[in-house]
């Protein structure tokens, strides 16, 4: 198996690691038994994400998606955060190998979760905007 | 501790020892001819696999008539297995028994034959990796045809009884093949001693190139062909032979069997010091049994961190070492062997393998052991499930209990 090298890149040196204290949004997805867990913070000013962390338990793969996600995401607003798919986050990692790809499926949930909660915690309903958050169990991967 | 390049994964595969090099060159370029020819050069190369052969055989305590080499351990395992089996059926003996934790040359080679309608009792190991030879006795039937049960464990190192289960297998007149690939050189092995009727070895574990390997067949046992072709080996096993590599497995195994009791005196110590010393950080387990083990094995579970980001972690430091995590593998499951002996799946996924041999230093495992404690808190530093592991069970961010 062979990462890029934005991969590995991202992998040594994950940006954005650590925690928000007073997130407006915090999202988790994956599971242990699969073997990777996301969680992702933010903090929106103005409808804009100024700031985002995660903490990502998982392979290379995991873990560079993660960060590359939160660089992607950080400074947009929420509207343009939501356009982001995880084949835009496989693309900004120069590509991930075909085992890999559901980390960038993961990268992108959540992402979404966080807006998700975001929503949530202001009173409004999130589906509309976020769609499905899907949970680990309807990946076909680790099963 | 200044950075260096420690390999530590010797059960993945080794260097090729000079010694085993220089032996094999002459045969690429100066005596390249083929074995079945009839002229000087080509008697030549039946000559060095001649004495090939008598070192292996000598190595596992084997007549020479008794060695027939292979591509490697997984064309032996499939040659065994599926030998046997076609064997059994001529006689409506159609039941295999192996381990659950067997190597995937084994397991899926039985897979394939429970589709073409045999029966496989996969044994169950216990919480440490081990089976016993009741197990055994007790799984065999009138219509068994094969026991195959490997020699040591290529994940956890475990060594298992092969010798008892000969002899019970002897008994009961049932073949016995065990895959040894991870054994040979590590383990006193003789074939005759401990009833084994089939053994499979490779060369690339021990120091002689890939590609290369052997099965043992003990002589009264008639193998029908996996490779059909050619006369080699004996009509058995076709295929114009490797003799480079052949020539250096001869090298490679006799300095390999040459003195294993002082050798695994040596490597188990550092073994064994790796072992403390990784056990001490906090939320930690030994996978495998502490003493019926490989010499050059470590197996640890750290608990919140994931193998794959382990490895890469370790690499970044110079460390080469494998895991139980099948992420490395491409499958996303967790190790086979480690859910076998019971592991929960999140466990299994943040397994470290480490393989030291004989010339592995004691430098090397104070680097080791400087490095693996950083990389971990630097891991769960970052990972959620530490922090929930943490929080649900009343511990510090480096695993300590809160008083």
């Amino acid at each position: 198996m062979i990462y890029s090298e934005k991969v590995m890149d991202h992998f040594a040196n994950p940006r954005n690691v650590g925690e928000i204290d007073n997130a407006d949004g915090v999202g988790e997805v994956g599971n242990a038994k699969c073997g990777d867990i996301m969680k992702m913070y933010i903090k929106v000013d103005d409808n804009i994400i100024t700031d985002v962390k995660f903490k990502t338990f998982g392979c290379g793969a995991a873990i560079a998606t993660s960060s590359i996600a939160t660089e992607m995401i950080k400074g947009k607003a929420i509207e343009d955060a939501l356009q982001i798919t995880n084949k835009a986050v496989v693309e900004a990692l120069d590509g991930l190998p075909p085992a890999k790809l559901h980390c960038s499926v993961l990268a992108e949930q959540a992402m979404k979760a966080a807006i998700a909660d975001y929503y949530t915690r202001q009173g409004i309903d999130p589906t509309p905007f976020v769609g499905e958050i899907h949970d680990c169990e309807d990946c076909e991967g680790c099963h | 501790m200044e950075k260096r390049f420690i390999y530590a994964d010797n059960a993945a595969t080794t260097c090729v020892s000079k010694k085993a090099l220089e032996a094999a060159l002459p045969y690429f370029t100066e005596q390249y001819g083929n074995a079945s020819s009839i002229y000087r050069m080509g008697m030549d190369s039946a000559k060095v696999i001649l004495k090939a052969r008598e070192q292996v055989a000598n190595a596992i305590g084997a007549k020479v008539n008794e060695i027939y080499f292979t591509s490697g351990g997984s064309e032996a395992d499939n040659w065994a297995i599926k030998g046997s089996a076609l064997n059994g059926a001529k006689r409506g003996k159609k039941h295999i028994i192996t381990t659950v934790f067997e190597h995937h040359a084994v397991l899926h080679t039985c897979q394939f034959l429970e589709k073409q309608g045999y029966e496989v009792t996969y044994l169950p190991v216990d919480e440490k990796g081990l089976i016993t030879p009741k197990q055994v006795e007790d799984a065999i039937r009138e219509d068994t045809c094969l026991v195959t049960i490997m020699f040591a464990n290529n994940e956890i190192g475990t060594v298992l009884p092969i010798a008892e289960v000969g002899e019970i297998c002897k008994a009961k007149k049932v073949p016995f093949h065990t895959d040894a690939v991870q054994a040979v050189g590590n383990v006193p092995i003789n074939v005759k001693e401990m009833n084994i009727d089939m053994l499979s070895l490779s060369g690339h574990k021990i120091h002689a190139p890939k590609g290369i390997g052997c099965l043992y067949v003990r002589g009264g046992i008639s193998l029908p062909n996996l490779i059909h072709g050619g006369a080699q080996e004996r009509n058995k096993r076709a295929g114009t032979e490797n003799v480079p590599s052949i020539v250096a497995l001869g090298v490679a195994i006799t300095d390999a069997c040459a003195d294993i009791d002082t050798k695994a005196i040596k490597v188990s110590k550092m073994r064994d010091r790796l072992i403390e010393g990784i056990l001490k950080i906090p939320e930690t387990r030994l996978n495998g049994d502490a003493n019926k083990r490989l010499p050059g094995n470590v197996n640890i579970s750290i608990r919140g961190v994931e193998g794959e980001s382990l490895l890469l972690t370790l690499d970044m430091n110079g460390i080469a070492a494998s895991s139980g995590s099948a992420c490395t593998s491409g499958s996303l499951d967790p190790s086979h062997v480690l859910l076998a002996i019971g592991l929960p799946h999140e466990i299994a996924h943040g397994s470290l393998r480490l393989s030291i041999n004989e010339d592995t230093t004691d430098e090397d495992v104070d680097y080791i052991l400087s490095v693996i404690p950083n990389v971990v808190k630097r891991l769960r530093g970052m990972s959620p499930l530490w922090e929930r592991i943490c929080k649900t069970e009343g511990l510090d961010s480096d695993g300590n209990k809160i008083k």
